[in-house]
């Protein structure tokens, strides 16, 4: 058996995704964000954190799914991966669960419309939910970004 | 030179290398065969002769030079480390650790070590102390060697003579010669005792009671001793017992004691040393002794020049305390911005109160990061003279404002840009010394290096009266690395053109030397400097000599800026690089070659619209009759910027935006407002080509 971890649940549209839970910083409600110009589109901007000026991104924007309307639900959830603080804008994060590492399989190509590289798995939790895991790194790794920017463009 | 500025820094530095040594004697001797310690020791060592000797603490640097003597036999592996060799360097270490403490109190680091020394010597020399008593006769090397000269006295025995004498007993120093053709010297020295035991108390005796028993001693030894009979008396007893050459007592008063006791010390360093046997306690006593004697005098000293006591600090923890100050200045903002809505006549005040406080607070914290450029500065004297050895140059380095005062951060960075800076004006900017003379010039040839302050920033200026620059030289090369095109080459100006010696991959020197000129260029220089947030330019006249001019901001965490408004956005421009504000008719703006301008002071500066440069999304001036503008300057060259409102004038706390966002054109930095908003601040630079 492998080890069993903390698993963030947040929402964007219907599907679940899934973030270990010792990345992540906090999960606050959404604040007045500064909109920084002159940078990629999904980027909303960046908050101020209790003194730290962090960088949010709108996640649905970076997975290239239509921008929504922030409601009461809206969450911004604060990662900290390869000493970057980052925002991530989702649509809900109300859950956590202990997943153990064997249930998670390995991604099919496209998941929601997200590429395979973005994700680290698969994992299936109870009757017919779907758990999508994050890479974290690959999600906020800079080279992509830059192509993803020339695709969209 | 007045040394009391570089006497704390001196003390510091000194205690931190006796700890040091300290620690690593200790290491080195629950391993003695370590020579890896022996070699931090020694370095350790010789960094604070080095030390002492520049401070003028003669004391303090002749004992390390012998410690580092001894040490660096040991690290050669020509003396093996043994527990008499610890002692005595300890016993150094001691004697140096009550100097250093003198210097604190004021005092010159005057210290008797000459019996150490001695012993550091006669260690040198290879002579080890009887096998026998090894452990404890340290320094028995140095004991008075013959029987004729007085003994010394531990503290406890100088108090217990003194006392006697003040009491009115009579203390006699008698000394006891026995006849050479005597067989038994050792019964016939007891016999001596044994009849002085009788009338009174023998408080020390040389050689020590044990030696005599045991033989260890020439022909005669001396001793104090309390008693209350006459010292002739004394002698005439002594005499009796057979064998007996002479015998000498000398009645001591307290003034004779007390110089007898401390006689021997000096006497002793110039002793010879052969004579192992020796008392142990002996050589330690004069030390506090005559320290005991300088303390007196010392206080009055410590009150006219004592150093200003300094502890050093992990540069972390100021950061940390520099973080802690920005929130509060946050939350000052915040408060004020309350106490102006809420109107409350107390609040008001105590909130002003507190904003005059946390001023003071600031200006100490940045203090505390305050550096003077002398810690950069003072290497280059050397590397300067060095190179112009190296390039057959005669060059004079003339430093001016060593004292001027930068942010810590910014003297860690800065060295390299100026070692850059430097080496290039005595390479290419300085000419040889026939060129020179060719030119009318002095043979040797001068560089400059000045830090001076300005407003909000520190300008550091290499300057040398060599050849100069010859902007056409540039603009060829340029033309040739494929920099510039021919037209724009000849579009340039002069000035211009000089400064394309920072730009990427642009080298002029024609002969690669081994100095400059590796390809490594000043752009990296500019890059560097412009990553402290500052900026460098040159000027140059052909023939009269070049002067890079290195701009540095005071500070790097909080400045004063502007707030400006852009519709519903905010952004805070720096207030070093507004040249002023204004505002303007739509009428006074002119199209120029598809550029916006405005006439500005009798010239003509372009005028920039930042909302659109931004895309702001809820501003337009063009709808305006009348523009608000923000004149921005990078060096001598202006630009304004149009905004919707002026906020006013703020201290802002820098803060980055964080390591994901990629750099962003016009952007800088972001700062938290009062209301907890973030606020993006304004690179003016951005706007200048």
């Amino acid at each position: 058996m492998a080890e069993d971890i903390k698993v963030i649940v947040f929402k964007l549209g219907t599907e679940e995704y899934g973030i270990e839970v010792d990345k992540v910083q906090t999960i606050e409600r959404m604040m007045p964000i500064t909109r920084v110009p002159k940078t990629y589109s999904f980027i909303k901007g960046v908050i101020n954190l209790r003194g730290v000026v962090i960088p949010v991104i709108d996640l649905r924007g970076r997975f290239g799914i239509a921008e929504a309307e922030h409601t009461d639900q809206t969450r911004i959830i604060i990662v900290n991966v390869n000493e970057m603080e980052v925002g991530f804008i989702v649509d809900s994060a109300n859950d956590v669960i202990d997943l153990n590492r064997d249930s998670i399989d390995t991604p099919p190509e496209v998941v929601g419309g997200i590429k395979a590289k973005y994700l680290d798995g698969v994992a299936k939790i109870g009757e017919d939910r779907l758990l999508i895991m994050l890479n974290l790194s690959e999600v906020l790794n800079k080279s992509e970004i830059v192509q993803l920017e020339s695709l969209e463009g | 030179m007045d040394m009391n500025q570089y006497l704390s820094m001196f003390i510091d530095e000194s205690n931190d290398h006796l700890q040091s040594l300290n620690e690593n004697m200790m290491g080195l001797e629950a391993n003695p065969v370590d020579l890896g310690i022996v070699q931090v020791i020694f370095r350790s060592a010789h960094t604070l002769k080095g030390m002492a000797a520049t401070m003028g603490f003669e004391d303090l640097a002749s004992l390390t030079h012998q410690m580092e003597n001894v040490l660096d036999l040991v690290r050669n592996n020509k003396l093996r480390m043994q527990d008499f060799i610890f002692d005595t360097l300890f016993k150094s270490l001691d004697a140096l650790e009550a100097m250093v403490q003198d210097i604190t109190a004021g005092g010159e680091g005057k210290a008797d070590v000459s019996h150490i020394v001695a012993s550091l010597q006669a260690i040198v020399r290879g002579e080890i102390p009887s096998a026998a008593g090894a452990a404890a006769e340290v320094t028995a090397a140095a004991a008075p060697a013959a029987s004729s000269s007085p003994g010394t006295l531990d503290e406890f025995q100088y108090s217990v003579l003194e006392q006697s004498i003040q009491e009115g007993h009579r203390v006699l120093y008698i000394d006891v010669a026995i006849r050479k053709d005597c067989q038994l010297k050792a019964v016939r020295a007891y016999m001596v005792f044994d009849l002085l035991e009788r009338s009174g108390e023998v408080v020390k005796s040389f050689p020590s009671v044990q030696d005599i028993e045991q033989e260890k001693f020439d022909h005669g030894f001396s001793l104090y001793y309390i008693t209350a009979k006459e010292a002739s008396e004394m002698e005439s007893m002594i005499m009796n017992v057979s064998e007996i050459e002479k015998a000498t007592a000398v009645m001591l008063d307290s003034e004779t004691l007390r110089q007898m006791s401390q006689a021997p010390a000096a006497a002793a360093a110039e002793a010879p040393v052969k004579e192992a046997p020796g008392e142990v306690q002996a050589p330690a006593a004069p030390a506090p002794q005559a320290k005991g004697d300088a303390a007196k005098p010392a206080p009055a000293r410590a009150a006219a020049n004592a150093p200003s006591r300094t502890i050093r600090v992990d540069i972390e923890r100021l950061d940390v305390l520099m973080n802690l100050f920005s929130e509060l200045l946050i939350d000052r903002v915040r408060l004020e911005q309350l106490a102006s809505e809420v109107q409350n006549g107390d609040l008001t005040e105590t909130v002003e109160h507190m904003g005059r406080v946390s001023s003071d607070l600031q200006n100490i914290v940045m203090k505390l990061r305050m550096v003077p450029v002398d810690t950069v500065f003072n290497r280059f004297p050397r590397m300067v003279r060095d190179l112009a050895k190296s390039l057959d140059k005669k060059i004079d380095l003339v430093i001016t404002g060593a004292e001027t005062e930068l942010d810590r951060t910014v003297i860690d960075e800065i060295g390299d840009p100026l070692v850059h800076l430097l080496r290039n004006a005595v390479d290419h900017g300085v000419e040889n010394g026939q060129e020179r003379v060719a030119s009318g010039k002095p043979e040797t040839g001068t560089v400059h290096l000045r830090a001076f302050h300005s407003g909000n920033h520190v300008f550091i200026e290499i300057e040398d009266d060599g050849a100069g620059i010859n902007p056409q030289k540039i603009r060829q090369s340029a033309v040739k690395k494929g920099i510039l095109s021919q037209e724009e080459a000849a579009r340039y100006s002069d000035d211009e053109a000089i400064q394309l010696l920072f730009a990427p991959g642009f080298s002029t020197a024609e002969v690669i030397s081994d100095v400059s000129g590796r390809g490594v260029g000043l752009d990296v220089v500019k890059s560097k400097i412009a990553s402290l947030g500052g900026n460098v330019v040159v000027y140059s006249t052909l023939g009269k000599g070049t002067n890079f001019s290195v701009q540095l901001p005071l500070t790097l965490s909080i400045i004063a800026a502007m707030l400006i408004r852009l519709g519903s956005e905010k952004y805070a421009i720096p207030l070093s690089s507004i040249v002023e504000t204004g505002i303007i008719k739509k009428a006074q703006i002119r199209q120029v070659h598809g550029t916006r301008m405005i006439e500005f002071r009798g010239s003509h500066i372009p005028l920039l619209s930042l909302s659109k440069f931004f895309a702001v999304a809820d501003f337009d001036e063009s709808t305006e009759d009348e523009t608000e503008i923000v004149v921005v300057r990078k060096g001598d060259r202006l630009v304004a910027l149009a905004v919707q409102d002026f906020i006013g004038q703020n201290e802002i706390v820098i803060k980055n935006l964080g390591k994901y966002l990629p750099e962003v054109q016009g952007i800088s930095g972001a700062t938290i407002l009062g209301d907890g908003q973030v606020a993006l601040i304004i690179d003016p630079n951005a706007f200048i080509k």
